[in-house]
């Protein structure tokens, strides 16, 4: 046997026994290892494989025609086949989704650096974590946060984080001085925003800011994650996929920590030593540098999620579609005037955001050359039924502004439903046509990767723009 | 003639959409069709077509489906679209407009592929 592993590490293909006296059985056992080592390549399907094989042997069956022996024959359809990394590589390319992990990240930077814990793991993810750590312990005692005056520390929360994470992000990708820089832009820009606005200390303008700029900067990450191919709609699949897992992933490791703490407190009890420390110290630092972490987690650890996120999304994209049409038909039933009140925008906002995460998260995690089938139109009615739900909301909202008057908060609120009802209207469109084999599947991911700046405009237009509007109050 | 990687790739979707015009086919016969037409000169790995034509599925512009004729092997068979005709008119407009544009440039003769077009 010529062994594979070895071949593997010089690229190149494993060539035919070298023992002599060669009949259809050597053959056989030649193709039958290739295969082997072909599917051993990541990006290949099954199916791909036996496209490949079927390719391989008519070659060799035309060349053996024209006189040459299988031995030759076989050697020469696998030259022909051309370099298998290459081949892989492309395949990779094409079916991002299939292992979008060894693309998130330049290719050299994953395999190594980032799996184990020598010092490339800490230039590139143990010191940021360290760092936004730290800068949140720095702001905190140095505003005071006991004291009360936590206005500044809530808008700027994000800016003492997600600068790390962007510079984990950049480190790990191996980005240019230019893409550095460019990197910075929205965060110096936000700082500098967000801290020369005069904002009437906990006015609504402030709180829509805190919530608003943390989502912003999120979308700043892009550009490091994407490492500048900021145009590509694969490289913008690949952040809606960070993203979802991003929070699975700090999901888990806030459940975790919540229970570390939580007995830690308790053990600590009868001691009669001061547990506030714990919340003080530790939360916060465990918080701001689970940020780094979970990301890191989301790259090295890539096969755990990759099997959970489209289970989780097959979970509860029925449930939420069950949920969302009975709060649907109910309400067309019953009316809205009666259940209707000033938050229940902000509800509903909510409502349409985890619809959306559920309807752009699934578009990422299916695979796009797959037929229409049973998901496609579960998803369909939760999207439809949102919309509906939406659209009620919103007609009896724009009446009530009318006679309310406008306030940061509804034009926030409205604006906001109104980004996320355009991307769900589309959506909807299009997987109507997807469903009636008009469109392909890939016109809703282009869709979807299209519409992604528009929600980072809006997050812009909240946290520059709508304080300007309202005087900062 | 050794021709340049970036024109082999960048001719590869409408020379294989253009031979899947002419009929449903599969990989190893399209690939066999490539050779004919360009009489050996465009070269490329026989592996390299099947990202692309995962590449063209995706898109739309090709069907495919597994089929095992009388007596032969089974095999994927690939099947244009009406998107990907149009795709492929379109490709033929801008190959048209760069022969046009290289033909004047180097003495007034439009490359003779773009006879036809014109």
């Amino acid at each position: 046997m010529a062994t594979p592993d070895a071949a593997r590490t010089h690229g190149r293909v494993p060539g035919p026994n070298r023992h002599t006296g060669r009949r259809g059985d050597d053959l056989e056992a030649d193709i039958s290892q290739w295969r082997d080592w072909v599917a051993s390549r990541p990006g290949v399907d099954a199916e791909d494989v036996d496209e490949l094989e079927g390719h391989l042997r008519d070659q060799v069956v035309d060349l053996a025609r024209a006189g040459l022996v299988p031995d030759e024959a076989f050697l020469i359809a696998v030259k022909r086949m051309g370099s298998i990394d290459d081949l892989s590589h492309e395949f990779a390319r094409e079916y991002s989704g299939r292992m979008w992990r060894q693309l998130a990240l330049s290719d050299d930077a994953t395999s190594e650096s980032s799996t184990g814990w020598g010092v490339g793991w800490w230039t590139e993810v143990g010191l940021w974590a360290v760092a936004a750590a730290v800068a949140v312990q720095v702001a905190r005692l140095v505003t005071g946060l006991s004291d009360g005056e936590p206005w500044w520390l809530l808008t700027n929360a994000s800016l003492l984080v997600l600068p790390f994470l962007a510079g984990s992000l950049a480190q790990r990708n191996g980005l240019t001085r230019r893409q550095w820089l460019l990197t910075a832009v929205p965060f110096v820009g936000a700082a500098i925003v967000v801290n020369v606005s005069p904002f009437t200390p906990g006015g609504s303008t402030q709180i829509l800011v805190a919530a608003h700029l943390p989502v912003l900067l999120w979308f700043a990450l892009a550009r490091p994650l994407m490492a500048g191919e900021m145009a590509s709609r694969e490289r913008r699949m690949d952040f809606v996929r960070f993203s979802g897992e991003w929070i699975i992933y700090y999901t888990l490791i806030a459940l975790g920590g919540g229970v570390l703490v939580g007995l830690a407190v308790v053990i600590l009890e009868p001691t009669g030593i001061d547990e506030d420390w714990l919340i003080t110290w530790a939360l916060p630092s465990g918080a701001a540098g689970a940020v780094v972490v979970a990301a890191w987690l989301v790259q090295a650890k890539q096969q755990v999620i990759e099997n959970m996120a489209p289970v989780l999304t097959m979970v509860f994209t029925p449930l939420f579609a069950v949920m969302l049409a009975g709060a649907a038909v109910t309400y067309a039933i019953t009316g809205l005037d009666a259940a209707f009140d000033r938050e229940l925008l902000g509800v509903f906002d909510a409502m349409m955001v985890v619809v959306l995460g559920l309807v752009v998260y699934g578009t990422s995690a299916r695979d796009p050359s797959r037929p229409a089938g049973w998901m496609d139109r579960v998803q369909l009615v939760a999207v439809g039924s949102a919309l509906a739900l939406d659209v009620m909301v919103l007609a009896t909202m724009v009446g009530r502004i009318g006679a309310l008057g406008f306030t940061p908060n509804r034009v926030a609120a409205l604006g906001l439903n109104l980004v996320v009802l355009v991307n769900l209207a589309g959506a909807a469109w299009l997987s109507v046509r997807f469903l009636a084999g008009r469109v392909p599947f890939h016109r809703l991911e282009a869709w979807q990767t299209a519409y992604l700046p528009v929600f980072a405009m809006w997050l812009a237009i909240v946290v520059g723009v709508l304080p300007l509007l309202f005087q900062f109050t | 003639m050794h021709i340049d990687k970036d024109l082999v790739a960048a001719s590869a979707t409408p020379l294989a959409l253009g031979i899947l015009a002419e009929g449903e086919n599969y990989g190893y016969a399209i690939m066999k069709r490539v050779r004919e037409l360009s009489g050996g000169d465009l070269e490329w790995a026989d592996g390299m077509l099947y990202p692309l034509l995962h590449r063209l599925r995706r898109l739309g512009y090709v069907t495919t489906e597994w089929r095992t004729p009388p007596g032969e092997r089974r095999r994927r068979y690939y099947a244009i679209t009406d998107e990907g005709r149009a795709a492929l008119a379109d490709r033929q407009r801008q190959w048209a407009a760069v022969a046009r544009t290289l033909g004047q440039a180097w003495g007034g003769d439009p490359l003779p592929f773009a006879l036809g077009e014109a």
